[in-house]
């Protein structure tokens, strides 16, 4: 009980910490002071003294982007550990039905199409959606198989369809214009996050935490074998197919906000789940809050590393796999 | 409580077995006996709903069972599979607390009194002290044990336990005999399989003798375990004993398998 608190308390502590360094550090310091004054002035409605430069870059420049890498941080995360105990292995990623791969397609689709950035995002979001709905309707008809089986491996060939898809379109696509955006793209960025994008993002990411949060307690009876979750009173394939909804939500909402960082939603659960245990209810607030700091220092390294942007996916693996590798060893409890 | 009439039962494609009539009594403790792949896993689980049946019907409290819900099946029919290895690291409490889901809401998560519940159930089965303890830790045994509390603070009236005593050393197994029987004598029916004869002897009330899907026999134990019956079950010699005090025990005769 009191190592669980410790875990909480000390991940809130960090990523408030993180989220204030996040605002003071970049190429035009803030400093803490300036900060709070600015916060202090903003809670009371008061005007303040400080420069506008100051206004300018902690509420226009540096406020979207630091939001939404906590988004895309919590939302990964959170996805990524429901679809773990879905499919009962600690391998499992949130893109594992697709979504990623889906969204990329989208995404490459709509720069090819010379859509704007809004398009971009839109088409992220709908192929992300298209591409679930699409391994779902298929593999939930394969009977006769063991139904996360059947999904897995409908996930994994419809991925490396879509795949084709994206790599046709590159080679297609206008070498000096299109190719080095739809590369971008695929590395995964929060530099281009406008605060219009974020209002559209963040209730899909909402709605999908939703279901997840009520469902808290019957998550964990889907890391059961089916026959005895079904014994125990659960109507698996109900809940399955709201999991995997509320998940494709969140991880599209995600993606077609930043394009496609990986490692978060595959590390951040198991972290979280050394530190408190496989109980979904306790185990979801600490991976979003985990998954939410990991992410925010990722995107504040690769912003203040270098004179030029690094892409935070480049980062999340170089910090990620010393980190895991770190966790795995010092931790005695299995998955 | 829960009565079966000429009832089929198989996978989709394939039938394991038919024919199979009885019902159960409260209180009723019911051995399922019969050879590897005589269909006993098959038979419980399409008895809790799991398969659907091919034919014939079943019928739990007066209600067609495949017309329930799978929470008021689980309100009714505690579980009890052959255990696991599990795939995280739950503790042996936390397994047992899912014993009461089929009592909580969809949005629901357990109450002090479901916890109360889960742990006397671990109390009543002697694991209180290895509580803590993750699933995937411990022996064989020690789930077998976890897996009945989870079905005892299910509060069902009926526990379908498949091979209960499998992993168990030999005083487990008489622990969970004993078990069995305590939980009879509060009135919950209990269906269980075996390959160990002397178990029906011990504590069923009446034996079912599987084979190849069909009953081959249906009765109290003394009346249906006899050496002939149970030659033509599993095809190897046995005898059956009668102790000064009146117990029945099977004794193999090596060497002289059919």
């Amino acid at each position: 009980m009191k190592a669980r608190s410790i875990a909480y308390a000390g991940a809130t502590a960090v990523l408030l910490a993180l989220i204030a360094l996040a605002f003071a550090v970049g190429r035009y310091p803030v400093s803490l002071g300036e900060l709070a004054t600015l916060a202090g002035a903003l809670l009371s409605n008061a005007p303040h003294d400080l420069a506008s430069n100051v206004d300018t870059v902690v509420l226009q420049v540096r406020a979207p982007r630091v939001l939404a890498a906590l988004l895309v941080g919590a939302s990964l995360a959170a996805a990524g550990t429901a679809y773990q105990g879905m499919f009962r292995n600690p391998l499992v990623s949130p893109d594992i039905l697709g979504v990623s791969t889906g969204a990329a397609l989208g995404a490459v689709l709509a720069i090819f199409l010379s859509l704007g950035a809004l398009g971009i995002q839109l088409f992220a979001f709908a192929g992300g959606l298209a591409a679930v709905a699409l391994v779902y309707g298929v593999g939930s008809r394969l009977r006769g198989h063991d139904p996360l089986l059947a999904l897995v491996l409908t996930g994994v060939v419809i991925g490396t369809l879509l795949g084709s898809a994206i790599a046709l379109l590159k080679y297609l696509a206008d070498p000096y214009n299109q190719l080095p955006a739809i590369t971008f793209w695929l590395l995964g960025s929060l530099a281009a996050v406008a605060p219009g994008d974020l209002a559209i993002a963040a209730p899909f990411a909402l709605i999908g935490l939703v279901p997840m949060l009520l469902l808290r307690w019957r998550m964990n009876l889907l890391a059961l074998p089916d026959d005895e979750a079904r014994a125990l009173g659960v109507n698996t394939r109900r809940l399955r197919a709201i999991v995997v909804a509320a998940a494709t939500l969140m991880t599209a909402a995600a993606v077609a906000l930043s394009g496609i960082i990986g490692w978060v939603g595959l590390l951040v659960p198991h972290a979280a789940r050394l530190l408190v245990g496989p109980d979904f209810g306790r185990l979801l607030p600490l991976a979003m809050l985990i998954g939410a700091a990991f992410l925010l220092a990722v995107d504040t390294l690769c912003r203040t590393l270098a004179t030029i942007e690094v892409p935070p996916g480049v980062l999340t693996a170089l910090v990620g796999t010393p980190v895991f590798l770190w966790l795995f060893a010092v931790s005695r409890r299995p998955w | 409580m829960l009565a079966i009439d000429n009832l089929a039962f198989g996978f989709p494609g394939r039938s394991v077995g038919r024919d199979l009539s009885f019902a159960l009594a409260d209180g009723e403790i019911l051995c399922v006996l019969g050879p590897n792949g005589s269909g006993k896993t098959t038979l419980f689980r399409t008895l809790l709903g799991l398969l659907p049946a091919q034919g014939g019907s079943i019928t739990l409290d007066g209600a067609a069972l495949e017309r329930l819900p799978r929470a008021a099946i689980a309100r009714r029919i505690g579980y009890v599979p052959q255990a696991h290895a599990g795939y995280f690291a739950y503790s042996m409490r936390e397994m047992v607390l899912m014993g009461r889901t089929a009592h909580l809401g969809a949005f629901g998560a357990p109450s002090l009194r479901d916890r109360a519940l889960a742990d006397a159930a671990l109390e009543t089965l002697g694991i209180t002290a290895l509580a803590e303890r993750p699933f995937t830790e411990i022996s064989g045994g020690e789930r077998q044990l976890t897996l009945i509390a989870r079905a005892l603070a299910q509060e069902a009236q009926l526990l379908i336990m498949d091979e209960p005593t499998a992993s168990l050393d030999f005083g487990n197994q008489v622990r969970v005999l004993e078990r069995l029987e305590q939980l009879a004598a509060r009135g919950i029916t209990v269906l269980f399989s075996t390959h160990d004869p002397d178990h029906a002897f011990l504590c069923a009330q009446r034996a079912l003798l599987l084979a190849e899907g069909r009953a081959l026999a249906l009765g109290p134990p003394r009346e249906v375990i006899r050496s002939d019956s149970l030659e033509r079950l599993y095809g190897v010699s046995v005898r059956i004993v009668r102790t000064d005090d009146g117990a029945h025990t099977c004794v193999p005769s090596l060497g002289r398998q059919r």
